[in-house]
């Protein structure tokens, strides 16, 4: 974050600083290789980027199946979008298993982080083994997960007596978020750890020991010294945390493939799902629009909640 | 940042007697114990995905060790899901993908971290950052469209689609690094009449080692396992990386839930293999890409 902090000590031509004109940018010469160095990777990244960005906008008020002819249609497709339960649902998944990642990731991973910079065992050994989730494809694991879910799970449910695990999670309409979550918290828990042990080791130990002289316990000395003093560490991965939450996508694919009954579509796998297979090609597009306004919207409040809360 | 992994931090859980300043030796068994208790829910699911996969399709299912080793699972599963092929192209993905990222984002980082008082440098970190804003849902659409029209619906095009579009995260991950760096540096070379680029190649690059070390593990790990843009942007079953031949012949494999699982262990098993030998390696460099 330090790097958008600005650094007029950065001029490297050898002329003395002139007087400062009123901008806070400097007038100085910048030697042509800086430019050839960024700007062709600016036009390929608008080429890749903003290109299918603004496309994707202008297709969104089309009636376009992806091919072939078609027709400028106004608004259309967003009112449909309003008034399309399936869109509605899948919106309100999305939302509630967001919410439910970010909170079980940031509480276990923090938990976890704390743990491993204790005084534990075979501490490198652990956070090695913590980490290995984060090094697995999703969908590869999610394969492995989905089994486990349908097969040996549903058994120990079964010899133990417990009602809701006897049938499979997976296809229980109710409960088929559950193992999503679950694969998306078990391997987002890995990344999020090294970021709170990243914060975690910025915290000087002399402040523990002033601590511990005055008799502070366990608990405060997480609430009162350790919590504040990785505030940005939180802000930062809460925001990833959401973010990817709110992509849930390759989980869906792997364990329910939007299912039973529709229940666990995410808007990304609508998109997905609708736009390239289903001949919704300008009608997902539009939600792709709407899905980032909403996105945009949700990391504007985070930063904007948490970003002044940090300074106070 | 390994020095600082190794480093005791005196902050213990459940230690309410005064710490002492220097090598506190006190084992916390307890919270050794709850931690690895905590460490099963990664390894059972990982030993579960072994013995199934050596296993009968009419003995999987449960947590036991196979009363036959069946190795053969691996030959059938790997001639079914034409695994060389996948394997070989998400090897040549990942690399050609981790070397063009390093060869090229660096020096666009560099450029942008040692202009950022000039308005135009400024814009174009906004321009870069930005894009990490910009959910890939929201583009896949167009994107896997224009990728067709020009006939980049090929491990080419995914090499490009990663090494540009990893550009905005990587650039937020660098420039700190690169600002790190003294400017007296080059301006000694620069006084030596050594060029932009060359100061680059010769100075600036090689000081980057250990973050050009956490963009190639990053690059990597999102290139290998990777799903939602080969399945988007890739139109030729020949050109199947591996996780889109595990989605693509999921239902291949029917009620031989071994076979699956020999699968999924011949497509995670390459990332794994490096991971235990480099593990502490990857743990440091991602971990520095957390600091900035």
């Amino acid at each position: 974050m330090s790097s958008a902090t600005m650094r007029p000590g950065a001029s490297e031509s050898a002329e003395p600083a002139k007087k400062r004109s009123m901008s806070a940018f400097s007038d100085r010469k910048v030697d042509s290789a800086y430019y050839w160095m960024a700007v062709p990777a600016a036009v390929l990244f608008a080429v890749f980027l903003y290109v299918p960005f603004i496309q994707g906008i202008a297709y969104s008020f089309t009636n376009s199946q992806g091919y072939g002819n078609f027709k400028w249609v106004g608004f259309k497709n967003y009112v449909a979008l309003f008034s399309d339960g399936r869109v509605g649902s899948a919106y309100m998944f999305t939302f509630f298993i967001a919410i439910v990642i970010t909170v079980l990731i940031n509480v276990l991973a923090m938990f976890l982080a704390v743990a491993l910079n204790g005084k534990i065992a075979f501490k490198n050994g652990f956070r090695a083994i913590f980490f290995v989730p984060y090094t697995l494809g999703v969908l590869v694991i999610g394969y492995v997960f989905k089994y486990i879910f349908m097969t040996p799970l549903p058994a120990l449910g079964k010899s133990l007596h417990i009602a809701w695990l006897a049938d499979p999670l997976i296809t229980n309409e109710q409960y088929s978020w559950v193992p999503i979550v679950f694969l998306a918290v078990w391997q987002g828990v890995a990344y999020s750890i090294l970021i709170y042990l990243a914060g975690l080791q910025t915290i000087d130990d002399q402040i523990y020991e002033a601590a511990a002289i005055d008799g502070v316990n366990a608990w405060q000395n997480f609430w009162k010294i350790t919590f504040p003093l990785i505030g940005p560490f939180f802000t930062i991965n809460l925001v990833l945390t959401m973010k990817n939450a709110l992509g849930t996508f390759d989980q869906v694919v792997a364990l329910t493939d939007g299912g039973p009954n529709s229940a666990t579509e995410t808007v990304t796998y609508l998109i997905w799902k609708g736009g390239l297979t289903g001949g919704e090609y300008a009608y997902q597009t539009s939600n792709a629009v709407l899905f980032f306004i909403v996105l945009a919207i949700i990391a504007f409040i985070q930063l904007k909640f948490f970003g002044d809360r940090e300074k106070v | 940042m390994t020095t600082a992994m190794s480093t005791l931090s005196t902050e213990g859980s459940a230690n309410d007697k005064p710490v002492k300043y220097h090598r506190d030796h006190n084992i916390n068994w307890w919270l050794t114990g709850l931690i690895g208790v905590l460490s099963l829910t990664i390894l059972v699911p990982l030993y579960f995905a072994i013995v199934t996969a050596l296993k009968t399709p009419g003995e999987a299912g449960t947590f036991s060790l196979p009363s036959t080793w069946q190795w053969q699972n691996f030959i059938d599963a790997a001639n079914k899901v034409n695994y060389p092929k996948a394997a070989m192209n998400s090897a040549i993905i990942t690399l050609v993908a981790v070397a063009l990222t390093l060869l090229t984002n660096t020096f666009v980082a560099y450029a942008v971290a040692r202009n950022m008082d000039k308005i135009f440098f400024r814009l174009l970190y906004y321009f870069f950052i930005a894009a990490m804003f910009v959910p890939f849902p929201v583009i896949m659409l167009p994107l896997a469209k224009q990728m067709g029209s020009w006939h980049l619906d090929n491990q080419l095009g995914l090499v490009i689609l990663y090494t540009v579009l990893g550009l905005g995260t990587n650039l937020f991950i660098v420039t700190g690094f690169i600002r790190s760096i003294p400017i007296s540096l080059e301006e000694a070379a620069r006084i030596d009449g050594a060029s932009t680029w060359r100061i680059f190649w010769k100075i600036i690059f090689p000081l980057m080692g250990p973050i050009n070390a956490t963009l190639a593990i990053l690059t990597a790990l999102w290139a290998w396992n990777d799903f939602l843009m080969p399945l988007i942007v890739l139109t030729d079953q020949t050109n199947q990386t591996i996780p889109l031949a595990q989605y693509v012949f999921s239902s291949q494999f029917a009620t031989n839930y071994p076979m699956a699982f020999s699968s999924y262990l011949m497509a995670m098993a390459p990332i794994l293999i490096v991971y235990i030998f480099a593990q502490k390696w990857v743990v440091g460099g991602v971990m520095r890409g957390a600091v900035k």
